[in-house]
């Protein structure tokens, strides 16, 4: 007989999201798409608000539901609308095309997945939450953005791996603490918008120096 | 010396007798009665080691060794299973070069001479390998097995190929043997290079780990591992084939041998992370051998790389065993080890018999090149249909031989009990991953390898000169075809009989309990967790494919009439129009494109005649060989600098060198 | 008990037979009310084999035993396998002789002698139809086997009844790692089964088919068995994909009318299933080729995450 033990049907349901989670990192890791890549950081936002939903019925904190209000809002709805509007003014049709090659990068990205729930192990011993099992996925879902990052040359998919970044990290946060204290979180949300529009100017000044938004470009910044 | 030892003895001189009775002999009478012979000695063996009692060790002297002394012999489980492997698969090898040499008797008699010397010399040295209870004995049979096979490697030397294949050989056999010597150093008590000495020793976890990282590379240069592989993809289709398949179906295994002995019995406790440095490797190895196989066109390397593949996976079963064993979970690691040992005898066998296919192919046709071969299943039936039986083997499909140890692999894999480092438990079944990869490949690598030499239409050669083999081979044949169907529905037998192996190997808790449900049902650990039944399966498909055909035939009818093929109506149809082995392999060179070097001609548009050209290189040449190559030939160009001087600086090297030994003799005087 | 039992496994055999081709029509039948064509009969693939039956085999002048014996051997590999996973009852006399990995390996058996017998006439075609689907191969059945890893790991078996008896004791739970290996399990039934993403079982163009390409010279008989195997083999991943992700319904023996009503609940669990794959087939397009090895890499990743996931969750 295997051993199991019985758990409530939301904490399932975490697992189930925080497991979803990955999936759609790796998703937009194989993605060549940039218009798919953003319906999936939309998806991805508000797999993370449903999962603070989750935990804050789980866990009876009100304060999370306004947690998860606000990351629905912002990174469900704000930011990919804001990123599609912006290709669509910047006319950035093509695909994405990446450094490695994509079966290779999912190999990496499995051996990453390994070593972020290896990380992860002594760490959730201390922790004491419902979610400490979750701790792992977001840590690997935060070096799996991160080398998404790197392995694009295009300033948009590397910007939208930014901000899978900041909601891994984000996650992380709550599986490990419950989520943040109010201030804290708004203080975030408001950075990712500040951080937003700042990129959002950026871009139309990548473009209109250089022609394209290729940031290999920038590499001869200081020869020009 | 107990009657079985005495048996196996006297086999391993028998087979020493044949190879100087040949000397005395016509060429064509010495082929006649040595390779026969030789296939009855083998039997003898097979018998003598069934009757060996597995909790019993013999040991024992042969008078002969160096410096007067005696070589210690010995005679267990181990042993006995490899000496089994070693008398079935040599029987029928001998009984096919009791027919397949009958040419040469009248072209080549000087080459037959050769063959009928270093052939019984060849087992012999083999059966030595594994009787051996001393490093002398060890060595001095290990490097005959080496240079017989050699000999008989470079049987047509006067084939530039054949003699760098060969050449290349010597040199890595040659690297390996050296391993081995400072491994056997290292292990050697005070002097004592007896096994008996080696197994009371107690060892440093890290003298232990140097000792084990210096066998790895000696039987690893034997066993083909990456990166030491480069000469096996050579050598082996340089052979004549019976030679080609004892080397591939047995002399690698002792490699295997070599590295079970030294890790269970020599050493003892082998730590956790030689079992990840054998998984790992292993591993790699089986992926990369099953990608070249499927990407060859000349079938002898097609088998060869596959060889390459399955040593491979072997060894990352050895690595298995270890990590299993290591946590102590040696219930596990029995079944690890029984999976693995299994494997290395179902592979003798569909290895033995497909490279004696392709040797009956080769020798009808005088073509190794699949881009000539096709359609021989119409001209020679017999060799295609045991081919068939081989080759369905080796894809590891049920219900013949390699499935079994396959299902037995994933059984093992699955089994990953809870290990100290939790990283392991994440990582193993990757392991498992690169597993169903690598039977998947060879499932394809095989399909190609049957599909374009036997099935189609035939590529240019005139198959009406061609003939199928003669009775020698086909009960050559027929035996090795046989046996992988009967290791393929009676696994619980030959699990039976592994279990007491493991149990020597591994301690008492290392049993590997399959019958729980009686003989027919192979079930690891119990009923609950997987049951296997293959000959109730065969059976069943047996039944399932009668009665379609007689429902078929008794509610319709059983009419058909012969035209044209169809082919979507295409009028033209030549046989340049079907896949080339070249074009078969294309996805996967396609996929993988980035492991291995590629060179590709691609025709001008505008060319009138156009040629497309590819070729594959195994990457291991430019990255590891070729500089090694140009490091040694620069540092020789560097003593050559030094060595261009008159015979004064000689003589000045000499003094020099005089004046510092004695200084430092004078030095350590105190 | 013991002759019941084995009533049944001969029952489930009959039935397989009959509702392969019976599933066939059905999901012909969906896809055409969803495409907005006019559907014709459920009965109309087994009308069709029937009418093939009685047709005279015209064999190719090359073609040797071994295309002969094919269509036979497939039929009768794939009828067994049918009737070995448990469709109705968990336990079926029969179901301990292969466990989920040999029938894993039954499934690439017949595969392999297809492919065989479709280079065996030597026609342009065939090898290539031949050399297509053991690229699919390849790559699917590694993500096969990691799949049924992912749910081994679970239940702490590879014995088809065990397996889903496990499932039935534990009652409703979400596993993350069994979502994951259910998505590679479909995308590799689409791949196998030669449906839409991969092959288009509709039509003879020379671009798109795989499997098609393989049978091209058989005819009559020959043929109508083909077309019944490759149907049994829809049927056979099915229900080994009930047996691995949702075996509710099944029934452990007991009364006649709990059997009846696991025979019921398989042929709506039958019924939803072709609804699902005709949608599938209607709303996505079929990729190319080299985006094949893509598309199965990513059932094999997502089976692979699903182990990691087993590992990690603790679950």
């Amino acid at each position: 007989m295997p051993h199991w033990n019985p758990v409530p049907f939301a904490q399932q349901l975490l697992d189930l999201f925080a497991a979803l989670l990955l999936l759609i990192v790796f998703a937009m890791l194989s993605q060549r798409r940039i218009l798919t890549l953003i319906h999936l950081f939309a998806l991805q936002g508000m797999i993370l608000a449903l999962s603070i939903a989750d935990s804050a019925w789980l866990t009876h904190q009100p304060h999370l539901y306004y947690s998860a209000a606000l990351t629905l809002g912002l990174k469900g709805v704000i930011l990919p609308g804001l990123l599609r509007r912006l290709i669509g003014r910047l006319g950035v049709v093509w695909d994405v095309e990446t450094l490695i090659n994509i079966p290779t990068t999912m190999l990496l990205g499995i051996v990453l997945v390994i070593f972020a729930f290896n990380l992860a192990l002594p760490i959730a011993h201390f922790s004491h939450t419902i979610l400490r099992n979750t701790l792992g996925i977001a840590l690997a879902s935060v070096l799996l953005s991160f080398m998404m990052m790197i392995t694009r040359n295009k300033a948009v998919p590397q910007v939208i791996g930014f901000l899978a970044m900041e909601n891994g990290l984000f996650f992380a946060a709550t599986s490990a603490t419950y989520g943040m204290p109010m201030v804290v979180e708004l203080g975030v949300a408001l950075d990712v918008l500040v951080g937003m529009f700042i990129f959002g100017i950026f871009f139309f000044q990548i473009r209109d120096t250089f022609d394209s938004l290729d940031t290999r470009k920038m590499d001869h910044l200081g020869r020009d | 010396m107990s009657p079985a030892l005495l048996t196996v003895s006297l086999i391993l001189a028998g087979w020493l007798v044949l190879a100087l009775g040949s000397l005395v002999l016509t060429a064509d009478w010495s082929r006649r009665l040595v390779f026969p012979l030789c296939a009855l000695l083998s039997m003898g063996l097979v018998v003598a080691c069934l009757g060996h009692d597995h909790s019993s060790v013999d040991t024992g002297y042969w008078p002969i060794g160096l410096a007067g002394e005696v070589t210690p012999v010995r005679l267990d489980s181990l042993s006995c299973f490899f000496l089994i492997l070693l008398g079935l698969v040599s029987a029928a090898v001998s009984l096919y070069g009791a027919g397949y040499f009958r040419d040469m008797s009248q072209t080549q008699p000087e080459a037959l001479h050769r063959v009928t010397f270093f052939y019984p010399l060849f087992l012999a040295s083999m059966g030595g390998v594994l009787v051996a209870d001393g490093a002398y004995g060890f060595m001095v049979a290990w490097e005959v097995m080496a240079l017989s096979s050699w000999f008989l490697v470079t049987l047509d030397h006067d084939v530039l190929a054949i003699r760098q294949a060969g050449f290349l050989y010597l040199l890595m056999a040659h690297l390996g043997a050296l391993c081995l010597m400072v491994c056997f150093g290292w292990l050697a008590v005070n002097g004592d290079f007896d096994f008996s000495a080696m197994r009371q020793a107690h060892r440093e976890a890290g003298s232990a780990s140097v000792i084990f990282l210096l066998g790895l590379l000696g039987f690893g240069a034997k066993a083909g591992l990456l990166p030491l592989h480069v000469w096996l993809p050579e050598a082996h289709p340089a052979a004549p084939s019976p030679v080609s398949a004892l080397m591939s179906g047995v002399m690698l295994k002792m490699a295997l041998y070599g590295m079970l002995r030294l890790l269970f019995d020599l050493l003892g406790h082998p730590l956790w992370w030689w079992g990840v440095v054998l998984i790992v490797v292993g591993s790699l190895t089986a992926l990369f051998g099953v990608l070249l196989a499927a990407l060859q066109f000349d079938i002898k390397r097609l088998l060869a790389w596959s060889s390459v593949e399955n040593l491979g996976l072997l060894f990352s079963g050895v690595g298995l065993t270890v990590l299993f064993h290591s946590a102590g979970q040696d219930t596990v690691a029995a079944l690890a080890l029984a999976a693995l040992l299994y494997h290395a005898l179902n592979h003798s066998f569909f290895k033995g018999l497909l490279f004696l296919a392709s040797g009956s192919v080769l020798h009808a046709t005088r073509e190794r090149k699949m881009a000539k071969l096709g359609g021989l299943i119409r001209v020679m039936p017999w060799v295609a249909g045991v081919a068939l039986i081989g080759t369905l083997s080796l894809a590891g499909l049920p219900p013949f031989n390699g499935f079994v140890s396959e299902w037995l692999m994933l059984q093992a894999y699955l089994l990953r009990p809870d290990f100290p480092q939790a990283w392991l438990d994440m990582t193993l079944p990757l392991g498992a991953a690169v597993l169903a990869l690598v039977g998947a490949l060879s499932g394809y690598a095989m399909v190609k390898f049957y599909g374009i030499v036997f099935l189609g239409q035939s590529r240019g050669l005139d198959v009406t000169m061609v003939h199928d083999a003669g009775y020698w081979e086909r009960s050559a044949m027929l035996w090795l075809a046989a046996g992988c169907l009967l290791l393929g529905v009676l696994p619980n037998q030959v699990m039976g009989y592994l279990n007491g192996l493991t149990q020597t190997l591994l301690g008492p808790e290392g049993r590997v309990s399959v019958a729980h449900q009686g003989w027919l049902w192979l079930t690891p650990l119990s009923s609950q967790r997987a049951s296997y039944s293959p000959l109730i399966l065969l059976g069943l498909i047996a039944m399932g494919v009668l009665m379609t055909w007689w429902g078929v035939r008794r509610t319709f009818h059983g009419r058909y009439r012969r035209a044209p093929a169809w082919d979507c109506g295409y009028p033209a149809q030549t046989w340049r129009m079907q896949d080339s082995a070249d074009g078969f392999g294309q996805p996967i060179k396609q996929i993988f494109e980035g492991i291995f070097g590629l060179s590709r001609v691609i025709p001008d548009p505008q060319d009138p005649a156009p040629h497309y050209h590819s070729e594959v290189h195994d990457p291991f040449w430019s990255i590891l060989y070729k500089p090694l190559t140009h490091l040694l030939e620069r540092s020789s160009d560097l003593l050559s600098r030094v060595m261009r001087a008159r015979i004064a600086l000689y003589l000045l090297y000499s003094f020099l060198t005089l004046l510092g030994l004695l200084a430092l003799v004078t030095g350590s005087v105190p | 008990m013991s002759a019941w039992v084995w009533f049944f496994q001969l029952i489930q055999g009959v039935m397989a037979l009959l509702l392969a081709p019976l599933l066939m029509g059905w999901m012909a039948y969906c896809r055409a009310r969803f495409q907005h064509r006019r559907p014709s009969s459920l009965w109309q693939p087994l009308r069709q084999w029937i009418k093939l039956f009685h047709k005279e085999v015209v064999l190719a002048e090359l073609a040797s035993p071994l295309f002969r014996v094919t269509p036979y051997a497939l039929f009768g590999i794939l009828a067994l396998t049918a009737g070995l996973v448990p469709m109705v009852l968990t336990d079926l006399p029969l179901s301990g002789a292969v466990d989920v990995i040999a029938l894993a390996g039954l499934l690439s058996l017949a595969r392999v002698i297809l492919a065989l017998a479709a280079m065996d006439v030597g026609t342009a075609f065939g090898s290539l139809g031949a050399r297509r689907e053991m690229l699919v191969a390849f790559l699917a059945e590694p993500a096969l086997l990691m799949v049924i890893f992912a749910s081994a790991s679970l239940n702490a078996s590879t014995s088809l009844s065990k397996m889903a008896a496990t499932t039935l004791d534990r009652g409703f739970y979400l596993y993350p790692s069994l979502a994951f290996s259910g998505v590679a399990f479909l995308l590799v039934l689409l791949a196998e089964n030669g449906r839409i993403p991969v092959d288009n079982p509709e039509t003879h163009l020379e671009l798109t088919m795989i499997h098609e390409a393989m049978i091209l010279e058989y005819s009559g008989r020959h043929l109508a068995l083909i077309e019944w195997a490759n149907a049994l083999k829809m049927l056979v991943y099915f229900s080994l994909g009930m047996v691995l992700f949702f075996p509710f319904g099944l029934s452990r023996g007991g009364s006649g009318w709990e059997i009846a009503l696991s025979f019921i609940g398989f042929i709506i669990k039958l019924l939803i299933f072709g609804v699902a794959l005709a949608i599938l087939e209607t709303v996505s397009a079929k990729q190319r080729l080299f985006r094949v090895p893509e598309y199965l890499g990513g059932a094999f990743l997502l089976a692979v995450l699903a182990i990691l996931l087993h590992d990690l969750l603790g679950t």
